[in-house]
Formats: structure tokens, C-alpha cells, sequence
């Protein structure tokens, strides 16, 4: 009777869980898409979420197209097939691997910062002050963040996709002696816009739920199970922020290239 | 003051808050007038950070009604309380500034996002606030680079910035030395004499906070005890009022009379 009952409140408390973020999401979307729009702390965001995860991304988009590179390679040429090097990285990369790394590395970057932040404004009551002060915080707060994440992950996968095809091209083409031009030919022949346009999905997706998730949990950092306070608290919710939000790209990753496809 | 003819503006009846199985609030039941400066009372953990939430509409009660301006909040859409709220000003007890701004960007927020005053309007308004409060040289600092004294008086500020129809202040003075609550109360009596707006203060900085109030009100046991004129306080019979005094002020008596039979009982 005990464990129907605990079962009955675990799932009571996740639907209410889901509500919270669905609501706190179409609330985010609402103010996002209505005036009054103020471009300043887009901006500002853009350059926190995107300018200043470009190096990153770009480092990891590096090693992410030369590892590839140096995999593809040893695998290609036991069938002979090394010209399809430039086809196999650039693929990889567009399809799949820009986008998921890329977001995996904005989460790591960003999405903790924004949990983090907005959870502090939760718990030091600045949250409540915007609310006294008549201030919508979704709008003010949230609102800015979910459209800078929406425009800059697109952007940034873009760059760790040039940047890892050209850590492949160092690999392939310079320390293997693959053709230059067999490595681009097999890129212009192999890659159409259907699949770049499945990792702008997925990216636009990622930016998305990254910001969903990292600043829902922050703005309801009072709601956590077993208590949001205190240094401890934001600790602990960032992690799980940082967990949730992975999970959640690498789940929806599969979702979209299953419908794409 | 007019504390008895003037227009009710906060309404608290029978409000009840249970947080898990705790009752916080158990029928607690005030009237806050016009121009007047209610304090509430108490010591900590009763619930008086309670009260004022349920006030700003940040908590709805369980059972009981918030009204304010003639408005239930429980009723009220999120626009309905936004504007309920546009004629509220806050001191938190931790003020609440936000760290990322500076001073003067913290005042000016109200005015930005919520007035159509353009940006030489926002900085004369502000000026003035700074001004008011003795901060005109620190608009350009952070709120960590001001001491505790200092970040109360910039939480004043931008609660005022918008000359508000009611000021809550939370624990105004938690924190600071005498000097520095000193200040503070001045602040309240020279703003309060040239906004006049009415006040709401949680406090436990008794006796000092009486000095400043028209009604004062004691949270304890979950209800409020009293609500009477600082005079009428001090000498209640309430037997939770009476220990609260004797608690936080010392024996107070009417007469010397009461005094001496104090004195035989011991």
C-alpha cells in the first residue's frame, strides 16, 4: 500500500513538474513574440551565449573533425575508399556531430551560467523585486536569454562544422596525404542542403531547450525537491540542469533524425 | 495621523497559510489606512515576512481574502496584480538590488520598464533619488563596492523612484548599527512627510520602530495580537503583547501605583 502510494505521489509530482516548465516555456515563447521588443539585452545575450562560447566551440570543433578524421581515415582504407574521407567528415559533422557536441558544449558554457544566475536572483529575492516592481521577470529576465539561444546556436554549430571540416582537412589531407581536391569534391557531392537543413533543426531544437531547461530550473530553484537554498542548492540544481538539458539534447537528437531521415 | 477616517487601503481577513502541514498563518485578520505607518511585530520565525507576501500578492492565502485598493488578489490575472503592484514600493530585508547593474542603473529599472520617459527624464529622476538619499557620488558603483548602510539606502531609493501609494519595508534596518538604522528612520520620516505615502514595516527593532508607527501589531502564535497605537501597545493587557513588551522593552507600567504592585508580586 506504502510503495502504490509513494508511486502515486512520484508521478503526481513529475506531471506537476512537466505543467510548471510547459507553462514557464509558452509563458517564455509568449513574451519572446510580443511587444514591446527591446534589442539590447538580446544582444547582450547573444554575446554571452554565442560570442563568448566561440572558442570553445571552435576547439572542440577542431579535435571533434580531426579525431574524425584520423577514425575515418584508417577505416576507409581498409576498403580503399580514402577519397570518401572529405564525404564522411563533413557529413558526420553537419548531421550530427556539430549540433550535439556544439550544444553539449553551450550547456557546459552557458546553460549552467544561466541556471546559476537566475537561481541566485531566485534565492537573494531579486526575482521577487522585479515582480514588486510591476517587472514581468519572463519577459525581462528569460524572454531575452531564449531568443539569443534560439539565434546563437544556430551560428555556433555553423562554425564548429567549418572548424571541424577544416581539422579534418589537417588531418586527411596534410598529415595522411589524402587529395585535397578528392576531400572537397567528396564533400560538394556527398553533402545537399537536406542535411545541413537537419542541423539547423536540431540546433535551433538544442538552443532552444537548453535555455528552456538551464533557466526553468533556476526560476524554480524554491520548488526543488529537498530545498533550492543556499550556495549548496544552486550547487545542486545546476547540476542537475546540466544533466537534464544533455540528456535531453542526445533524446531529441535521436527524435529529430528519426523524423528527418 | 487620520488613522481612523482615512480609506482602508490593505484589507487582511481571516487569511490562513499552511506550508506542508505547518499552519504559518492562522486567521490573521489587519486593516492598513491611508497615510498611516502600520508596523508589524514579532519575533522571528512567527510569520511576519508572511504577512507581507501575501500584501504584495507574491503568496496567495489558503483560506481568507488580501484585498488591496478594494481589489482581492486571489482574484486578480497576472496584468490585474502587475497593476495592483505598479503602485507598491519594496525594501527587502536583503534589499535585493540587482548585482549586475550599478547604483543608478538598480533606481532607474522602475522608470525604463515601466514609464515612457525618455533617457534625460530617467537620469534627472534618478539624480534626485541619489540625491534624497545622500548616494549622488555613487551611481556609477556596484552594489558589492557599498557598505550594508549604503545598499539600504539605494534600496529606498529605487522603492520611491516611482513615488508609490505604499512602501513595505522588510526588516529595514536588520543588520545595521545604530547610526546606520538611524539614518534610515529619517530617511523614512523625511520621505514619508514629502511622498506621503503609507507604510508597512516589518520589524523587530523594537522599542525604536514604535516611535515611527501609527498602529503596531504583534505577530504571534500565527494571528496578529493588537493593532493599536503604540501607546494603547505598550500598556495591553494581551497577555502575549504584555510579554512581548516585557520582553523587548523592560517592565512599562501605567502608573507607579502598577509599578510597586509589580514589585510586591515578585
Amino acid at each position: 500500500m506504502k510503495l502504490i502510494a509513494k508511486l502515486g505521489a512520484e508521478t503526481l509530482r513529475v506531471l506537476e513538474l512537466l505543467g510548471r516548465f510547459g507553462l514557464f516555456l509558452l509563458t517564455c515563447l509568449y513574451c519572446a513574440l510580443t511587444p514591446p521588443y527591446k534589442l539590447a539585452p538580446i544582444v547582450h545575450q547573444i554575446r554571452f551565449i554565442g560570442a563568448h562560447s566561440l572558442f570553445v566551440i571552435s576547439f572542440t570543433g577542431l579535435f571533434t573533425g580531426m579525431v574524425l578524421s584520423l577514425q575515418g581515415y584508417y577505416t576507409l582504407a581498409k576498403f580503399g575508399s580514402v577519397g570518401f574521407l572529405g564525404a564522411a567528415v563533413s557529413l558526420s559533422l553537419i548531421r550530427e556531430l556539430g549540433p550535439v557536441i556544439g550544444a553539449l558544449m553551450v550547456i557546459g558554457r552557458a546553460g549552467s551560467a544561466i541556471c546559476a544566475e537566475v537561481g541566485i536572483m531566485r534565492n537573494s529575492e531579486q526575482i521577487d523585486a522585479l515582480e514588486c516592481m510591476a517587472i514581468d521577470p519572463y519577459r525581462f529576465l528569460i524572454a531575452p536569454k531564449l531568443i539569443a539561444g534560439l539565434i546563437a546556436m544556430p551560428l555556433l554549430t555553423c562554425v564548429f562544422d567549418v572548424v571541424g571540416i577544416f581539422g579534418g582537412f589537417l588531418v586527411g589531407v596534410e598529415l595522411f596525404d589524402v587529395s585535397a581536391g578528392a576531400y572537397f569534391q567528396g564533400m560538394y557531392s556527398s553533402v545537399g542542403w537536406h542535411d545541413i537543413e537537419m542541423g539547423l533543426v536540431k540546433s535551433v531544437v538544442f538552443g532552444l531547450l537548453l535555455v528552456w531547461i538551464c533557466a526553468a530550473k533556476g526560476f524554480f530553484l524554491h520548488l526543488e525537491r529537498g530545498g533550492g537554498f543556499g550556495a549548496e542548492g544552486v550547487s545542486r540544481t545546476t547540476t542537475s540542469a546540466v544533466v537534464i538539458a544533455s540528456v535531453s539534447v542526445l533524446v531529441w537528437d535521436y527524435l529529430i533524425s528519426a523524423v528527418l531521415l | 495621523m487620520n488613522e481612523n477616517t482615512s480609506e482602508i487601503v490593505i484589507e487582511l481577513d481571516n487569511v490562513e497559510k499552511y506550508f506542508g502541514q505547518q499552519k504559518v498563518l492562522n486567521g490573521v485578520s489587519l486593516q492598513v489606512r491611508a497615510g498611516t505607518t502600520t508596523v508589524i511585530v514579532g519575533a522571528s520565525g512567527q510569520g511576519k515576512s508572511v504577512i507581507l507576501k501575501h500584501m504584495l500578492g507574491l503568496m496567495r492565502p489558503d483560506t481568507g481574502r488580501v484585498v488591496v485598493f478594494g481589489q482581492e488578489l486571489s482574484q486578480l490575472n497576472t496584468k490585474q496584480l502587475r497593476d495592483v503592484r505598479s503602485h507598491f514600493g519594496v525594501l527587502f530585508q536583503n534589499v535585493a538590488l540587482f548585482d549586475s547593474m550599478s547604483i543608478f542603473d538598480n533606481v532607474a529599472l522602475p522608470l525604463r520598464e515601466r514609464t515612457d520617459k525618455n533617457e534625460a527624464e530617467v537620469r534627472a529622476n534618478v539624480e534626485e533619488k541619489l540625491a534624497l538619499m545622500g548616494l549622488e557620488e555613487h551611481g556609477n558603483k556596484f552594489p558589492a563596492q557599498l557598505s550594508g548602510g549604503m545598499q539600504k539606502r539605494v534600496g529606498l531609493a529605487r522603492a520611491l523612484v516611482l513615488n508609490p501609494r505604499v512602501v513595505f519595508f522588510d526588516e529595514p534596518t536588520t543588520g545595521l548599527d545604530v547610526s546606520k538604522s538611524n539614518e534610515i528612520y529619517r530617511l523614512f520620516f523625511e520621505t514619508q512627510a514629502r511622498l506621503n505615502y503609507t507604510a508597512v514595516i516589518v520589524s523587530h527593532d523594537v522599542p525604536k520602530i514604535f516611535k515611527l508607527s501609527d498602529s503596531v501589531a504583534l505577530m504571534a502564535e500565527g494571528t496578529l495580537q493588537g493593532s493599536m497605537s503604540p501607546e494603547a501597545f505598550q500598556l495591553s493587557d494581551n497577555p502575549l503583547i504584555r510579554s512581548f513588551v516585557l520582553e523587548t522593552m523592560g517592565p512599562i507600567y501605567s502608573s507607579e501605583a502598577e509599578e510597586a504592585l509589580l514589585y510586591e508580586t515578585l
